[in-house]
């Protein structure tokens, strides 16, 4: 069984996780249209590999992008793309990103799959896991390659995290009641390829049908089931390391700091069809639940399968509708819309009643009883953070370990003036990561500038530097060509006065000079009577060429005068 | 007693005389770096170099500043920078002076392509070398280098530069205050529409 640690805090709330059980996985029919956003993980979107027109087949990649900023993903089933543009997409601020719209042909024709071969190295096993868009599937999205390599050295511990612990979601309790033998296959596959000394599965004791189900499953595999009490949120990183090694990950850290990777259950699995099968992430189980629907389940759906079509898969009541929220009551966001995609970060989808999830109620003041210190899981000051967030003074909450606040809500849910707290550190977070931003890009412009500046005083010295030699080589010029020389003709001429065009030249140009006259004044007539518009442009330019010849005719006469004198 | 009165007036000199030479001599070794200030403004300046301020450039500006000019006259920066060195500063914030501009959201310069000349004059104007081009030839913005600065828009002699607003995206996007969320519940009594802490 191993030790039993502890995290601080913590909360019980009702975890309405039947409604949900009562059914096993099923599986969604592909709908008509799917729409598969560039971004379902954090990070960058990834450069579109196809065009409006082209036939795909399922798992064929649709972007690709640069490991470490960016992870591709997959045609979720076959047929044509049919747009490439701005969709909202199932964010917090219902904004638009760009999405690729299939329309399928209902074959369902897989493109060939490349497994990961055997004697492929660790790091080309890792870039095997990012070319088939491997992310982790419990709620955050971060790329598994990235977390996987965060690690320097081999991890002491793998942890696969089954305990979800929000109320509601069933999802992994689904997988891993249900397919037992794939999650501990997709241990195994783990395992191997970190390399870890032991490998443990954490699971909250009131999944006891998964715990025996996997149990059963991992007999002589070495894999040890370890059950942690059923507390929210025990199922959070951070938290279930500490519950099964009692160490803390640090302030701003990494789990790979403390030598442990964790890892969600289905990302698990996903890695091990992605190695062995070379089958990228186009699909997933989600959670819908909420008394909004009359048949609750866990749907098995691809990636870009409009909420719409498995809402009605799951008997969505329109009537009944009154919350509908991605991820979990806590840490979850409201939807305003059903015609956004489902991505692989969608563990649940919660249809509430207006009795189920009633209206938050007034917001009362503050009354420093203290109930969210005593609930936060990370030791924060919840109190203090929110008198300091709403005050708008958050540089002072990011004194107070703001940044470590992992936004679970437990602090709301004890709250007796039902103040939103999360709300205002997610706001407060959200502040200061724009000023961070900012102010790299102000720093990043304040280098460019500097840089700029001395390269024109560089050039500028240079020019200097030129004009100076020139000058220093004239002076030369004037006070050594006479010594050398020996008082020549032509060397007095030039030390007297700079030399001046003969008189062939002058002659020349005087000529010219007037020729050009003659054909502005002709213009000039000609636009007189036809284009009267361009007038006194063409009376500017024969101006010009007057002056022009007169000047010429000046050097010339002022030659013959210097030549007379001689 | 007289000698005794002496005596102490002359140690108490001699004792003021030798602690006023230290402080003189330390506040001169010791001096406050100037330079550290600067550097301390300069950094929560927005650095766009627009020049809006009346100073050429930022850094100028924050010279400005370390010597006592006002500092509200950034509108690139806006109510935020202001505040940002009041606090550093230690005064009181004043609101923006409208004589230098108006706080606007970020922007970028755009060249129309089509129409673009090639005469390298906005090329000139560029504090941060945010475009790209050669005499003759099109030439183009970077767009994740400009700073919205303006300066390039003058200097063209076909007005082909458009400053155009940057769209903002889900990476840019801060979770509302909840204040400023609709409310979903009607109001009871008048106290209830805001908790009063969050108004302190």
């Amino acid at each position: 069984m191993g030790t039993r640690y502890d995290f601080p805090g913590g909360i019980h709330p009702p975890d309405n996780k039947q409604q949900s059980l009562q059914t096993p996985i099923r599986q969604a029919p592909l709908p008509a249209q799917l729409i598969v956003p560039l971004r379902q993980h954090r990070g960058d979107p990834g450069h579109v590999l196809v065009a409006v027109g082209d036939r795909v087949l399922t798992g064929q990649p649709l972007s690709e992008g640069e490991p470490g900023l960016s992870v591709p993903v997959h045609a979720p089933t076959s047929g044509t793309i049919t747009a490439i543009g701005p969709h909202e997409v199932p964010h917090p601020s219902g904004l638009e990103e760009t999405c690729i719209h299939i329309e399928a042909d209902g074959q369902d024709q897989w493109c060939e799959l490349a497994p990961c071969p055997a004697d492929a190295s660790t790091l080309e096993r890792y870039d095997h896991l990012h070319r088939t868009g491997v992310v982790g599937l419990g709620g955050a999205g971060f790329p598994t390659r990235d977390k996987l390599q965060s690690a320097s050295e081999a991890p002491k511990v793998l942890i696969l995290n089954g305990a979800e612990c929000e109320p509601y979601i069933t999802a992994d309790q689904a997988l891993m009641r249900e397919r037992p033998d794939s999650v501990i296959a997709g241990a195994l596959a783990l395992w191997q390829l970190v390399g870890a000394a032991q490998c443990l599965i954490g699971i909250e004791d009131n999944k006891p049908d998964a715990i025996e189900a996997l149990r059963q499953a991992a007999e002589g595999t070495g894999i040890e089931i370890r059950v942690v009490p059923t507390r929210y949120p025990s199922g959070g990183e951070k938290q279930l390391i500490q519950l099964l090694t009692g160490q803390e990950v640090p302030s701003g850290g990494l789990p790979a700091d403390i030598g442990v990777l964790c890892q969600n259950v289905a990302t698990a699995v996903a890695v091990d069809r992605s190695l062995r099968l070379g089958e990228p992430v186009i699909q997933r189980i989600t959670t819908f639940t909420g008394e909004a629907l009359t048949r609750p389940g866990n749907i098995e759906a691809r990636i870009g399968t409009p909420l719409d079509h498995l809402l009605f898969e799951a008997g969505l009541d329109p009537d009944q509708l009154h919350r509908l929220i991605m991820g979990g009551p806590l840490m979850g966001f409201d939807l305003t819309t059903t015609g956004l995609p489902l991505i692989k970060t969608a563990n649940c989808l919660i249809a509430g009643t207006a009795e189920e999830f009633p209206d938050s109620p007034i917001p009362q003041p503050c009354i420093r009883c203290g109930l969210c210190e005593q609930a936060c899981p990370v030791d924060l000051l919840p109190q203090q953070l929110y008198w300091f967030a709403s005050a708008g003074e958050h540089h002072k909450a990011e004194h107070f370990d703001l940044f470590d606040c992992i936004e679970c809500g437990a602090c709301d849910w004890v709250c007796p003036s039902h103040l939103p707290l999360t709300d205002y550190y997610r706001h407060s977070k959200g502040v200061l990561r724009q000023e961070k931003k900012e102010q790299a890009e102000a720093d990043h412009a304040r280098q460019r500038f500097e840089e700029r500046q001395a390269r024109m005083e560089r050039e500028q010295a240079e020019r200097e530097e030129r004009r100076r030699a020139r000058q220093q080589a004239r002076e030369q010029r004037r006070s050594g060509e006479p010594a050398e020389a020996g008082g020549t003709e032509t060397g007095a001429a030039s030390a007297a006065a700079p030399p001046g065009p003969d008189r062939e030249t002058l002659i020349q140009r005087r000529d010219q000079a007037r020729q050009k006259v003659e054909e502005a004044e002709a213009q000039l007539a000609e636009a007189r009577e036809q284009t009267p518009e361009a007038v006194p442009k063409l009376e500017r330019a024969l101006n010009k060429h007057r002056k022009r010849l007169d000047a010429a005719e000046k050097a010339l006469s002022d030659a013959r005068e210097e030549a007379r004198s001689c | 007693m007289w000698m005794n009165l002496l005596l102490a007036i002359a140690t108490l000199l001699l004792l003021a005389g030798a602690f006023g030479a230290l402080l003189g001599y330390a506040s001169v070794r010791l001096r406050r770096d100037d330079d550290s200030l600067v550097e301390q403004i300069d950094a929560v300046l927005p650095q766009t170099q627009c020049g809006q301020c009346g100073y050429p450039g930022c850094r100028p500006y924050a010279e400005a500043i370390a010597e006592g000019d006002a500092i509200n006259k950034c509108p690139p920066g806006g109510e935020a920078t202001i505040q940002s060195l009041a606090n550093l500063l230690d005064v009181e914030p004043q609101p923006l002076d409208a004589e230098h501009g108006e706080e606007q959201p970020k922007r970028v310069a755009y060249i129309r392509e089509a129409e673009c000349i090639g005469c390298t004059k906005c090329i000139q104007a560029c504090p941060v070398d945010a475009i790209v081009g050669a005499p003759k030839f099109m030439h183009t913005v970077i767009e994740s280098e400009c700073t919205g600065c303006d300066l390039c828009v003058d200097p063209c002699p076909v007005d082909c530069i458009d400053m155009i607003e940057v769209a903002k995206g889900i990476d840019d996007w801060v979770p509302p205050r909840p204040e400023d969320r609709p409310l979903t519940h009607e109001p009871v009594i008048a106290t209830d529409q805001r908790p009063a802490g969050a108004s302190a």
